[in-house]
């Protein structure tokens, strides 16, 4: 996926929204700017298919060598999907942020929260900021 | 760079784990100015820091250089610090010290105020002793890893090779009066190097270049933690603060109370004697994720209350780059502490089965 297709939160993750047999299905994930801002990354902690998340909520943690950080959900909804293949193979969180280090992939259940993300310009002047 | 006790930090310079390989494998060089620097000028300099050192500190001939801990009466520790006896020489001279030689205290930047405070507290009535705090006229760079001393050699007049282990001197580096001394906070071999701070940058970049074409390279903080976490040394505010009696930290080594009367000795050998507090130790983990400062220390097995009972907590924890598993050092019940013990790491709520290992987690295969 390109970044211009993804809709970005300000703490950094990412959410491709996609409509599937009438749900919309949020595939969501973390910056690259976030990848190299945690550099290091060693562990990751992910949520069970079948969760409820929260916008604005942790859905699970990103371990580096410094330090422990939340991820948060973008949106409001029901985990249907994890990538349970990520937590070994955290090097494509690197190499591939918006494809194959996609996190989780969630129902969405409440649209309300999905308005308050940025485009990947104004995410992009954000991090430059 | 992130903001500490006053200081701004390089605290990594690109990748952390590669900085902390390329220090084991190469040389890492650390910019480590926030620490203070503080000389002495005055008679019997050496039987006042002796008063306030858990280490002896009197008698001990120049150019020795001992890691000593400073504790309160009640034998807690204020900070741990290096403590330099070293020949006069150049801008470092002895001015009106006895002999020809001089004291000089490296402490950490987030005590030196109160360290300051509390030496000049305890000056001897009618002593003659000046604490001079030149951390901001001076500069701190270490050199750390197999390579460092051979770099260093190229530019100063003192080959850091032929001094022995915790030992230094003043001599000339890049035509600066400095003082060298093969001291390190890695567990690499490697040298420290104090100087004039308007001289420091120059230094730092002939270093940095060569370092550079071998490999090696500016390091920040954040490595220097892991490094110093493998080699199981302990970082105030974590492993030491004034809630620990000197006599849990596992630092037999840094404690002298044979014959000596010192701040804090009678609470530290009583503590020493009756081995009822906690005790600094140091787990592996299972699986991959880090635990860190804070985590609770369970007992393995459920304990009379037929629940797993808290036993300790961890002040420090990372994914050791070198061994690849989960390393975290902390203090525990004495009953709990004997290597080899079961554990388990309280990790945000979750269990992670660990165990009492030997310290430290990494030693360089040279020593």
């Amino acid at each position: 996926m390109k970044p211009e297709e993804l809709k970005f939160a300000a703490s950094h993750e990412w959410a491709y929204l996609a409509d599937s047999d009438g749900k919309q299905i949020a595939t969501i994930g973390i910056s690259a700017h976030a990848v190299e801002a945690l550099s290091d990354v060693v562990y990751m902690e992910l949520p069970e298919v079948g969760a409820d998340v929260n916008a604005g909520a942790s859905f699970g943690e990103v371990e580096s060598v410094k330090a422990t950080s939340d991820l948060f959900s973008p949106v409001t909804g029901k985990v249907v999907e994890v990538n349970t293949t990520l937590p070994d193979n955290l090097e494509v969180l690197g190499t591939d942020p918006y494809g194959e280090g996609w996190i989780i992939k969630v129902e969405v259940t409440s649209e309300g929260s999905i308005s308050d993300l940025l485009d990947f310009t104004a995410y992009e002047a954000l991090c430059n900021e | 760079m992130v903001e500490f006790a006053g200081w701004s930090m390089p605290v990594q310079y690109a990748s952390i784990v590669a900085e902390h390989h390329h220090t084991r494998t190469k040389l890492g060089l650390f910019d480590v100015s926030h620490m203070g620097r503080l000389f002495f000028n005055g008679s019997n300099v050496d039987q006042f820091l002796d008063s306030l050192s858990t280490r002896r500190i009197a008698g001990v001939e120049a150019g020795k250089v001992r890691y000593s801990l400073i504790c309160n009466d009640d034998g807690k520790i204020l900070d741990d610090v290096l403590i330099y006896h070293l020949a006069a020489g150049g801008s470092f001279a002895a001015g009106e010290n006895d002999g020809d030689s001089f004291y000089m205290m490296v402490c950490n930047a987030s005590n030196r105020e109160k360290i300051v405070q509390w030496l000049v507290d305890h000056l001897p009535k009618d002593s003659n002793i000046k604490v001079d705090d030149r951390t901001e006229a001076t500069a701190m760079i270490a050199v750390q890893g197999p390579e460092a001393n051979a770099i260093v050699a190229r530019i100063s007049s003192v080959d850091p090779e032929t001094l022995a282990y915790y030992t230094g001197t003043v001599c000339s580096v890049e035509g600066a009066n400095s003082i060298v001394s093969r001291t390190g906070y890695t567990g690499e071999d490697g040298c420290e190097i104090i100087l004039a701070s308007n001289v420091a940058a120059a230094v730092w970049r002939k270093l940095h270049d060569a370092a550079e074409l071998i490999g090696g390279g500016a390091t920040g903080l954040a490595a220097r933690d892991t490094l110093r976490l493998e080699a199981a040394m302990p970082l105030y505010g974590h492993e030491l603060n004034e809630e620990i009696n000197a006599a849990q930290t596992d630092l037999r080594f840094a404690i002298n109370s044979k014959g000596r009367s010192f701040a804090g000795r009678d609470a530290i050998v009583s503590a020493l004697v009756e081995k009822t507090l906690p005790v600094r130790v140091g787990v592996e983990l299972e699986g991959r994720r880090p635990a860190r400062e804070g985590c609770n220390i369970l007992s393995a097995e459920p304990t009379n209350q037929e629940v797993q009972e808290v036993v300790g907590h961890l002040t420090s924890g990372t994914l050791s780059p070198t061994l690849g598993v989960p390393i975290a050092m902390g203090y525990i019940r004495p009953q709990f502490a004997a290597v080899g013990t079961e554990l388990l790491i309280d990790i945000r709520g979750k269990s992670v089965a660990a165990k009492v290992v030997e310290l430290p987690f990494y030693k360089r295969s040279d020593r």
